[in-house]
């Protein structure tokens, strides 16, 4: 009855596969650039794992909303596993942002404003998940988490606003804050493929992770309910 | 059951929106008034802070005028958060939560007044904080945009505030979790609040000025939007 | 005034409420007895509109729950085991606090009529974290009836009184509940409970197994049948 369903088996298949070709294509494919070099194909993960940490962010505030009109303990489910993928994801987006930083901006950290943002994005959802696990109630435990998704989501873009705006008039003492302006490059069109692969690719892991999560969380009820059931006889 | 209550109209409906809120902010206010714990709290933590920046950033002539708009908004912040915890313990303190909800008005009308109270007294504490800087490092801090400045910011402070904290009285963390939950949401309005100040105190340009503000004002029309709709979901089980 | 059918409540995983069937007629004292954890209190949240049933139906004085909430909410006066009032004001400005709340009019001529009912009309200028248990719980009856409800709930009133004041909170119980109001009370006293309801319905495990009434409650007899309900 917990079989791995069919749909997911073949999800888990073409997800790994597509992997697998987008691997080759950021080593193989892409032309390596000019001025940085090899370390630049960094930047097609990179990206890639912003773009699954901002859907899985948005796609948690949604399912937030969805459970505070519905209040099916389903989408509390979606909205959970939709931030922890985030989390994990902005982390690798930040590591790698700094690996790629080393060479090009000559600094691990730099308080360029998407760096920060990310990093600020991290401590939201780090707050969510201590919201989450001080709550023992579990309806109340998704309705708190829901509003909070909310807030900490509808923060995030005036959050940028207000830090782009500050480094633009006050420039960073190391390279400058624009990425463009430093470190930035034209893609050629080769990279433009490996580019979009990626994030399709990224995508596709995005749904494989929150399905499993999701399907996780299931079984770990259905073990809570088994235990119950045995505890009572 | 009895008689059917009438529907009010709309005009009686607002009345007594209106009435049950500045019920909440009146019972806030003689509570403070007698036991002056919250301010009183606010204040001594906030004179606290200034003390210990002073002391951290050596604040000299030279450096004072730049660090200045970030010491009081740091001082402003924490000292909210005690404020807010403080406020919301009353609430749990003898179930008098389930007294307002048991109220037959709309939850928002407890919301709003409770946003006020705590206004009110940020703002006291904030009033009190100005001159004692003043004094203390010898600079004129009585410009009436800068309170302008600081009350766009508390507005959206407590807004947020407000809301967060109803929800981290109600959790097995309560008081440890307020700041946490708190402050990565309001970072955009207390990066737009130090640069409002910093802009007013050293004479930047209006436009600069401007685009702070405005940050300030639509941080606090979103996030009273977001806390009038939210706090339904707080408060009901 | 009360209809509730199959109330279940679930907290997380555990079902609390399994199906609770719980009619009360106008003018009625229903006394909920049970042992702790039976979900007496949770029960008389949901009728509060504190909480929200998972599944069932319940209609209070013709309003449906959750829906009518408002018009219930109007309805209602509610005695916790927490006095639902502030410390740090006085018993006067308590009720007249509440009183804004459920927007009455001539507030403080009610209040005062409602300080002399509940025998606190001397202490009325006291702030009420200087009160005693009962006192703190008798003002609270007081915030109750403020409105005139036509219902009433009390959870567990006696907890932690004593038995002096558990004998006036008694007192004041049945004067309150003879002016033609429903009471719905929960308790696990059993020796106190049969004295003052016109009726006591058992809850165990999540369902109401008997209503008992007229001789059955008797000293004698009723103890006997609550165990036999309970260990069922």
């Amino acid at each position: 009855m917990n079989r791995v369903p069919k749909t997911l088996k073949t999800l888990n298949r073409i997800t790994s596969i597509s992997f697998a070709v987008a691997l080759y294509l950021v080593f193989f494919y892409a032309p390596r650039e000019a001025i940085m070099g090899d370390v630049q194909r960094i930047f097609y993960f990179h990206v890639a794992s912003f773009w699954v940490a901002a859907l899985g962010f948005l796609g948690a505030a949604i399912a937030g909303g969805i459970y505070l009109s519905r209040r099916t303990r389903k989408w509390d489910q979606v909205a959970l596993a939709s931030i922890e993928v985030g989390v994990v994801f902005t982390f690798i987006n930040i590591v790698s942002g700094s690996i790629w930083a080393r060479p090009a901006w000559n600094t691990w950290w730099t308080w360029d404003p998407r760096l920060v943002t990310a990093t600020i994005v991290e401590l939201i959802y780090f707050a969510y998940i201590m919201l989450r696990q001080g709550i023992e109630d579990l309806d109340r435990r998704a309705r708190f988490g829901a509003v909070y998704a909310i807030v900490g989501f509808i923060s995030v873009p005036i959050t940028f606003l207000s830090i782009r705006y500050l480094r633009t008039i006050h420039p960073v003492v190391i390279g400058s804050a624009n990425p463009n302006a430093e470190g930035g490059f034209d893609m050629t069109s080769r990279m433009r493929v490996t580019f979009f692969f990626s994030l399709i690719t990224f995508s596709l892991l995005y749904a494989t992770l929150l399905w499993h999560r999701l399907r996780l969380e299931r079984i770990g009820e259905k073990v809570q309910a088994l235990k119950m059931k045995i505890l009572s006889a | 059951m009895g008689q059917a209550p009438v529907t009010p109209s709309r005009r009686h409906a607002a009345k007594a929106y209106l009435r049950a809120l500045g019920a909440v902010l009146w019972k806030d206010v003689a509570a403070e008034l007698r036991s002056r714990e919250l301010v009183g709290a606010m204040l001594i933590f906030g004179f606290l802070v200034i003390l210990i920046f002073n002391f951290a950033l050596s604040l000299d002539a030279r450096t004072r005028g730049t660090v200045t708009a970030g010491v009081l908004w740091v001082t402003f912040a924490f000292s909210g958060t005690l404020g807010l915890n403080r406020s919301m313990a009353i609430e749990k303190e003898r179930g008098c939560f389930d007294g307002l909800l048991l109220a037959p008005v709309d939850r928002s009308a407890i919301y709003f007044g409770k946003v006020l109270g705590n206004l009110l007294f940020m703002l006291i504490v904030e009033l009190l904080v100005i001159p004692l800087y003043s004094i203390l490092y010898n600079i004129n801090l009585f410009i009436p945009e800068l309170f302008l400045v600081i009350l766009l910011g508390s507005i959206g402070y407590t807004v947020v505030g407000t809301l967060l904290s109803s929800m981290a009285v109600q959790a097995r963390t309560r008081d440890l979790l307020l700041p946490i939950l708190l402050f990565p949401v309001v970072l955009p309005l207390l990066i737009a609040a130090v640069n409002a100040s910093k802009g007013i105190l050293q004479g930047f340009e209006r436009s600069e000025i401007m685009f702070w503000l405005n940050i300030l004002i639509v941080y606090d029309i979103i996030f009273t939007a977001v806390g009038f709709m939210a706090f339904d979901y707080v408060v009901e089980e | 005034m009360i209809e509730a059918k199959k109330v279940v409540k679930r907290f997380g995983l555990k079902v609390i409420l399994k199906g609770v069937d719980f009619h009360v007629k106008r003018g009625e004292f229903v006394v909920l007895v049970g042992p702790n954890g039976a979900g007496k209190t949770t029960f008389l949240r949901i009728l509060a509109t504190l909480s929200r049933a998972n599944m069932g139906e319940i209609k209070i004085g013709g309003f449906h729950l959750p829906r009518d909430a408002a018009s219930v909410r109007k309805i209602l006066g509610v005695v916790s085991h927490q006095p639902l009032l502030y410390g740090d004001l006085t018993a006067e400005e308590n009720l007249e606090f509440y009183a804004r709340m459920y927007n009455l009019q001539n507030v403080s001529e009610r209040v005062q009529e409602v300080l002399v009912l509940v025998g606190l009309q001397v202490r009325r200028k006291d702030l009420l974290r200087e009160f005693s248990r009962g006192m703190q719980q008798r003002l609270a009856i007081g915030r109750a009836i403020l409105h005139n409800p036509t219902l009433l709930l009390f959870d567990e009133p006696h907890s932690g009184l004593d038995q002096e004041a558990a004998a006036m909170l008694d007192n004041l119980l049945r004067e309150v509940a003879a002016q033609g109001r429903t009471v719905v009370m929960t308790s696990h006293d059993l020796l106190r409970t049969p004295g003052l309801a016109s009726r006591v319905d058992i809850l165990s495990k999540g369902v109401i197994h008997v209503s008992l009434r007229g001789a059955d409650l008797e000293p004698q007899k009723f103890p006997e049948l609550y165990r036999s309900a309970v260990n069922d």
